[in-house]
């Protein structure tokens, strides 16, 4: 188990001056995962809202190696580097161990990356993917992903008379990932910190391609007031909502199941975007939700219970 | 005859930038609420540390120092975050 203080005596991997929200997720996602990490990394992100706000040009935030490039390719760009790096160790012209991390958010990995997600698991590249998970295309002004849930309101799935938010539900992109058979995965979120940093030094460690989902709330585009973002994130646990658990081996395992489930209306009240579903004629779209919400739940409890 | 292009190793390297420069774009100045820390009730657990978005709790020798408020957005995590019992940090109005 890795202690805070311990964290703490190595050097900061990701600056401060970054352009984000006050309150961001996704650079909290960003810090953590590169403090946990034991080995020199190599970085990679996809466009997104991370990759925007810290790499706005002549300022960068990261501190380690890191590799700009497009929104649908991050983890083709990675696979690259890992090879090249597989290569020139063994010809003897590299000599440290290192190891390979790809950024994306949702829209650059459950939609528009997925094909090269896809390629990496598929080719066993030693790269782990992390996923910040935050809901909807936030850099560029809260668009749906299939990662939006129901009922979420967004610009191109707004809530008015006709439609209660998102009509749809969501993808889940880590079983199409455990699909693929990868050395690691797991779904994990930044207000569980010593969980997330034991999934990143786990997936580092695994032989093969990891993927890590991480639940990012995004105080802009759910709309909660900034102070609020680690609350909003362990709630989506404790409702189940995004449930915390690992995938290696063909075993499933739960790493943080809540005392008590909650409803999901405690999770959906505390933000904007679900705040018309309160007021809405019937409770369709809540209640698919939460039964959405039910069968994943009962599933994976099935499944680590095998 | 045309010159014969050049292979990839002779191409030029593209555009490097030093890593961790955004540390020279300071972001204090978007604050609205600013976050004052009390050394005398801070046990130093960390958490508002480890969940600062903007890098901006200083920790040094196993002890938080203080607040870097070059960087502070004034999200108010800290102070949210900070253990109930201990509330060492509060948030007050930005005042410029």
């Amino acid at each position: 188990m890795a202690s805070l203080k311990q964290l703490a005596t190595q050097k900061e991997k990701f600056m401060g001056g970054h352009r984000a929200c006050a309150g961001c997720a996704a650079t909290i996602a960003a810090r953590m995962v590169l403090m946990a990490a034991e080995q020199p990394v190599v970085v990679g992100a996809a466009t997104g809202c991370l990759e925007v706000v810290s790499t706005i040009y002549p300022y960068s935030a990261w501190n380690v190696p890191y590799v700009h490039n497009a929104f649908e390719n991050v983890a083709a760009t990675m696979s690259g580097v890992e090879a090249a790096y597989r290569a020139l160790k063994k010809k003897g012209m590299i000599k440290k161990d290192l190891r390979f991390i790809a950024f994306g958010g949702d829209g650059g990995t459950y939609d528009i990356g997925l094909q090269s997600l896809s390629g990496m698991i598929e080719r066993r590249h030693r790269v782990l993917y992390v996923c910040y998970n935050n809901e909807a295309y936030m850099n560029t002004g809260i668009q749906r992903s299939s990662a939006t849930p129901r009922g979420a309101h967004t610009t191109t799935s707004p809530a008015g008379t006709e439609i209660p938010g998102k009509i749809q539900l969501r993808k889940n992109l880590t079983e199409i990932v455990i699909a693929h058979e990868p050395a690691y995965a797991a779904q994990t979120t930044i207000g569980y910190w010593n969980d997330l940093v034991t999934k990143v030094r786990k997936a580092l460690e695994a032989d093969g391609p990891s993927f890590i989902n991480i639940y990012s709330p995004c105080r802009l585009g759910w709309a909660y007031v900034p102070e609020k973002t680690i609350k909003v994130s362990k709630l989506a646990v404790e409702t189940c909502i995004w449930p915390l658990y690992e995938y290696e081996n063909g075993k499933y395992r739960i790493t943080v199941k809540p005392k008590e489930k909650k409803p999901i209306t405690e999770f959906l009240n505390l933000q904007g975007r679900f705040g018309h579903l309160f007021k809405w004629h019937d409770d369709v779209p809540i209640k698919e939700y939460q039964a959405e919400v039910d069968m994943i739940w009962e599933r994976l409890l099935k499944r680590s219970a095998e | 005859m045309k010159k014969e292009k050049e292979g990839w190793k002779e191409l030029p390297i593209g555009l490097v930038l030093e890593g961790g420069s955004s540390k020279r774009f300071e972001t204090g100045d978007w604050r609205s609420e600013k976050p004052i820390w009390d050394e005398k009730k801070c046990t130093n657990c960390f958490i508002c540390w480890i969940y600062c978005p903007d890098s901006a709790i200083i920790v040094k020798d196993g002890k938080v120092q203080g607040i870097d408020y070059r960087y502070c957005k004034g999200c108010g995590i800290c102070a949210e975050e900070c253990p109930p019992k201990v509330q060492a940090i509060k948030m007050v109005r930005e005042e410029k």
